[in-house]
Order: structure tokens, then sequence, then C-alpha cells
């Protein structure tokens, strides 16, 4: 990264899709009438849901939303790299691989011949994976789905001058600053908050059920710790596992914590 | 002649404006079509393989993950499969507010469409930031009525993309009677904007078409069905959910990562104008009314009418809103207790782009075997290849190639294509001999 005060007034802007459900894009989309005050403060010059298509331009920021899972990925996402000032991953698609990931502990080939009267017509490579796999990512905004305040927080402070920020926090910080009692605490519900990073605003501990993990791993998370007290809780280790292999199930500390808890599923 | 002998092959990323990547096969020789195809290869993303051995309780959360625009619909399908196979009897407020979160999404993925998608295209505009510059108060007022339909949904799931208050029995939370004050007023209040919207789409100068199709959508006695009803068809069918294997199938061709649908071996339509020409008549009376007003009388072949259909849709769910939540009060408890068991659960409702049928198998521990989804998008995918050959016979296979393209994109853009329920663009592919 060359540092972001390099960044023009008037940047020129480009939204990337790879494999995805279109979620994180709907940040932009779903902003209202700021999205036309947006396209007014940056050119966008390649969005392909939002109308404008230049999916070869050069442009100072790339926001890159999905993962990488076909062969055409690999080739496409090394050309964005070479064209892009700054390349954003958005989603946890792009940071971890996103939940079509899980099919990287299965037998994928298998999968396909399962579904695809034709499996020889689908390009798919064996693993889903996040686009830091690949090639230099300057940010990576995590969450499944990432939120319009997020973005338009990255898109001002490039706007700014400012390296974007984002906070690697637990959850469970959250819940304490909006006042909301504990599930795990006072209802024993099984919860990822305490493992989890920050940027929801605890939506569901919010409304009086468990974390599911969606923003990825904080940093310092503790996991065995959590795994045990699952345990404790009364949940099976194929329950745990489970717990930690479902949105960001290949995110390295998500990773880790299940194939510890298989390795009990396993004695 | 000698114009159209000549070897023509264009290879242009064109489609935009659709959510999924895919791309359109046109090939013209000697003045016919040869070769029409439209290929979708999204990357396949196994939600069905590996939703196997998850347990009952993950899944609203994990089949929300293959759409970030209709969720709500992929939560509400599988959980109304599994409480019906646990025998869960919902609540009536917690049947009345899937409905009312339902509708939320309705009017979210109809004005999205209508005004970042579609309409750009009737005004020589390449996208929604030029078309506001042109009709910027039109264009203001579908962005507020989209944002309207977000809160709505996030009043029950918190957030509007894959939002989580969805769980088997109900929802976790129920919103309190001052959320809910506020946003009756909210609804109350684009009421007027909504019609305005009705006769805006309306007066949209759209080509006259005229095909045979048969329309499929959901039916219930006595509502415009939304989340729940059998599963009808124009021609008379009228079958339960469980039944649909029984007429409907679905085969893969090897251009493309969907499956394609067929009823009775032959292409169909559900969505939006599906809906309507079978359920106008389930209207409340000022949306009739207002919809006999435009001229348009169903049921309607030209598929254009999608546009209008869609708003008139919104008006309709904004109504039935207002009404489930005239009397709201908080109920003792949002949800009821699920106690799982085996068997097949099927569920099917009407999701933004039509009918989505989900069907799971589940053993006694309420862990999933096997499961399949039929998404809208697959279903029409025969019935846009049928309809752009007719489409573009009737235009003229003459006109320039970017005149061609554009009325394709235009034709695709009426069935909302959802492709695999993920973004990018179509590349049409022109060769002519």
């Amino acid at each position: 990264m060359k540092g972001p005060t390099a960044i023009p007034v008037k940047p020129r802007v480009a939204v990337h899709k790879f494999s995805s459900c279109d979620g994180c894009q709907l940040a932009l989309l779903n902003l209202g009438e700021d999205l036309l005050e947006l396209a007014e403060r940056v050119e966008l010059v390649h969005f392909a849901e939002a109308g404008p298509i230049d999916p070869m331009a050069e442009v100072d920021v790339a926001f890159v939303e999905g993962s990488v899972s076909t062969p055409e990925d690999l080739e496409r996402i090394r050309h964005i790299r070479e064209h892009s000032r700054m390349l954003i991953a958005i989603g946890a698609c792009a940071t971890s691989g996103g939940i079509q990931a899980l099919r990287n502990n299965a037998d994928g080939a298998e999968w396909v011949t399962r579904i695809y009267s034709h499996p020889e017509a689908i390009a798919s490579l064996a693993h889903s994976t996040p686009i830091s796999s690949h090639v230099k990512v300057d940010f990576e905004l995590w969450g499944c789905p990432v939120s319009g305040p997020q973005m338009l927080a990255v898109v001002n402070a490039l706007l700014l001058g400012a390296a974007p920020r984002d906070n690697a926090d637990k959850v469970c910080t959250e819940c304490k600053r909006h006042g909301y009692p504990c599930v795990m605490v006072s209802r024993g519900i099984a919860c990822m908050g305490p493992v989890t990073r920050a940027g929801c605003g605890a939506l569901c501990p919010g409304l009086g059920r468990d974390c599911y993990g969606c923003y990825g791993p904080a940093e310092n998370a503790n996991t065995d710790a959590l795994a045990a007290q699952f345990g404790r809780q009364g949940l099976e280790p194929r329950a745990v596992v489970r717990r930690f292999q479902s949105i960001n199930s290949q995110a390295p500390a998500f990773l880790a914590a299940a194939d510890k808890a298989r390795m009990a599923c396993d004695e | 002649m000698s114009e159209q002998r000549r070897s023509v092959a264009i290879h242009v990323p064109v489609l935009a404006r659709v959510e999924g990547e895919g791309a359109l096969d046109l090939r013209i020789e000697g003045g016919d079509i040869s070769e029409l195809r439209l290929r979708i290869f999204e990357p396949p993303r196994f939600f069905e393989k590996f939703l196997e051995g998850r347990h009952y309780t993950e899944i609203p959360d994990m089949v929300a993950r293959i759409c970030g625009i209709c969720p709500v619909a992929y939560q509400v399908t599988a959980a109304q499969a599994l409480e019906q196979l646990f025998n869960v009897e919902l609540s009536p407020w917690a049947r009345a507010m899937r409905r009312v979160f339902y509708c939320g999404e309705w009017i979210q993925s109809h004005s999205l469409h209508i005004h970042l998608l579609a309409a750009p295209d009737f005004f020589g505009c390449n996208n929604a930031i030029e078309l506001a510059r042109i009709a910027p108060d039109e264009v203001r007022r579908g962005l507020r009525i989209q944002a309207l339909g977000n809160e709505l949904m996030e009043l029950f799931g918190a957030r509007s993309v894959h939002p989580v208050g969805v769980r088997i029995g109900g929802f976790h939370d129920a919103p309190s009677l001052a959320r809910i004050r506020e946003l009756r007023e909210k609804l109350r209040a684009a009421l007027p904007e909504a019609e305005a919207l009705v006769r805006w789409t309306a007066g949209i100068a759209v080509p006259q078409d005229d095909q045979a199709f048969v329309s499929v959508a959901m039916r219930h006695p006595r509502d415009y069905a939304i989340e729940r009803g059998v599963i009808g068809a124009s021609d008379g069918l009228l079958i339960e959910p469980a039944a649909f294997d029984d007429h409907f199938a679905e085969r893969h061709e090897p251009t493309s990562t969907a499956l394609f649908g067929s009823y009775h071996g032959q292409p169909y339509l559900v969505g939006p104008l599906a809906r309507l020409n079978l359920n106008h008549a389930r209207l409340p009376e000022p949306v009739q009314a207002l919809l006999a007003e435009t001229g348009l009388v169903p049921p309607s072949r030209n598929i254009f009418h999608s546009l209008v259909a869609r708003a008139v849709e919104i008006l309709l769910a904004l109504h039935e809103a207002l009404r489930l939540l005239d009397d709201y009060r908080v109920p003792d408890s949002p949800w009821a207790p699920a106690t799982p068991r085996a068997g097949v659960a099927t569920g099917c409702t009407e999701a933004p782009r039509g009918l989505l049928w989900h069907r799971y198998e589940m053993d006694s521990e309420g862990c999933v075997v096997n499961a399949r989804i039929v998404p809208p998008t697959s279903q029409n995918q025969a019935r846009i290849e049928e309809d752009l050959r007719l489409s573009l016979l009737e235009f003229g296979l003459d006109h320039p190639d970017d005149a061609l393209r554009l009325h394709c994109e235009k034709v695709i853009r009426n069935y909302d294509p959802c492709i695999s329920c993920a973004t990018h663009f179509l590349r049409l592919n022109v060769e002519r001999t």
C-alpha cells in the first residue's frame, strides 16, 4: 500500500464480486439517498449490479466481495490487484472463504457429481479461499454481511486521507456497551460472542439469542476457554465443532478450535 | 442481406443490473436464430451438501446466506417446512409477524429492482445514478420505499441482510409496541408514495409483447399468497407443496451451474406477474382499484408488465403490514417450543422473484440427512430463453448488435434473475453468419 494520502480527491472506485450471496454489495445499494451522495463523491467505474461495467479499469480503490472458488477467479483477482492501488476485501467470503468454504473439509468433486448431471461443465476449485490467499490485500472488513455504516466509515476515511480502521475486539464489548444481559451467563446459551469480532453491534444477544460468529474471530480469541465452557454447558463435541464450523469455518482461529473439538469427538 | 451474411462475432460484457453471473449466447444465421442460450456460470456454492449433518436450529441462519437480497424467503421457507414436520403450531402473533417480516423483503427487493435495476432501461440511462439526474424525485422516492422495506425487516431481524430474528417456532424476540407505533406511521405515510409509484410505472412506455405461458404461484383462499398456501398454475393445477415433484422437474444443462425447471415438461413463469395473474382477486380493494386505473387487466401475457406488478405488490405489502400491525400486542412468548422428529419436511413460499421450494430429510436428532432447494430463478430459466427467442423475432433481428443486446437485457431483467443469488454481468456472444 502506497499510503492512503495518495488517494485523489475524487477516487476511482470499483466493486467486484466473486463467489458470494451479493449481501455485502447491498451495504452500498441499501444506503438509500446516501448512495446518490456517494456517487457524487467517488467515481464508480465498475459496479455491475448498480450499472457501471468496466472490470479491467485502473482504479484507486477496489472493493472485493466474495471468495475465490474457480480457476477463472484466480486470473481475475490477479488482474484486479495489478490494476488497483488499494484493494479492500469486504465480508466473510472475501476474508475467510465464507460459508461455501465448508466444502474445503469435504470431497468437493463428489459433491459436484451428486448435484449436477454434467459435472464436466462445472469449473470449481476444491477449496473456497479468501482473497488474501492469492493477492496482497490492503484492508479487510469482516462480517457476514458488512454493514452500511462500516462501509461508509472506510470510504470516509479514504476521502479524508486517513487509513481505514476496524474494531477487532470482541462482541462481548458491544454487549456491555449496549447494556444487554449476557445470554451465556443469564440464560445458559452457547454464545460465540467471547471469540467473535465486534462490528455488528451485538445484534443477536440484543434479541436474546446466541452470537453465531458471523463476523469471524476477534483478536486474541480464547477459543480453548470457550470450547471448554460449551462443554460445561452440555454441548457435545460435535456440536462444538459445528459452532466453529459455520460462516467463517476457514478463519485460522475457528479452524483450529474445530480441529481440537473434532479430536475430542474421536476420543 | 449482404450485411447479415457477414460473419459477426461479438464478445461484450453486457448485462449489468442483475444479481448473478451469466452469459447469453446468440447466434444468428441467415436472418434466423440458430442458437440462443442463457448460460449461468456463477460458481456453485453447494448449500444442499453442506447443510447435511447440520442441526435444525442452524438452518435459518445458514440458508439465509444463499441470497443477500431475499434471505427472509429462505429463512421463512425453511422454518415453515421444519415446523410442519415437528408439529409446531405457530401462535397467531408469530404467524402474522412472519407475513409482516416477509412484506418487508418484498418492499425492499421490489423497490431495489424497479429503481436500481430495471427502470434505467426505459429512460435511456445506464444506471440509477444517471436516472436520478433526470427523475430525481422518483428515484429518491424509490430509495425511501426500499429503506422502509429494510426497516420492516430490521424490526424482526435486527438487520435486513441475513437477519437474525427467525427461529423454528416463531421469532427470537418481539418488537416493542413503541417501535411498532413508530413504524406504522411510516407505513401509513408511504401509502401515497407507493400509489404514485404504481402510477409512475404504469406510465412508462414498454414494448407490447404477447406470449402464451403458464403462470405458477402459490394460492391462498383469502390472502394474496406470500408465506403460505398451496401451489397453483394458470391451467388449473392446485397441489400441496409436498406434491411438487409430481408435476415439476429440474434438469441440468451442461452450459449452466443452475438447474432448469419445467412443469409437465414445459417452461413456466414464476414471480410477480405470475402471482398477479393468479391472485389479483385477492388484492385489497384499494389496490385492485388502483390496478384497474392503470389499465393493466390481469391475466397479462406481456412480461413487461412485471414492472407494474412489482409496484402493485409493494403497495399490497404496505397495506398488509399495516393491517397486521394494527392491533399489535407484545406476545407472552415470541416462539413455541419445538421437538425434532425424523421425516421429510417440505416448505414453499413466494420469494420476491417467485416460488421457492425446500425439502429436508431430517433424522430423529434434528439433523439434516439431505436437502433440496428449488429457487425461483432456475424455474424461470427455460421461460427466459423461450421468451428471448419469441421476443427477439418480434423485435426484429436486423437491428444493430447494441439494440439487440439492450432488448435482450430488458427482457431478462423483467424476470429479475437472481442468478445463483449472486452477481456479475452477462456476456453476450452474438455470432452472425
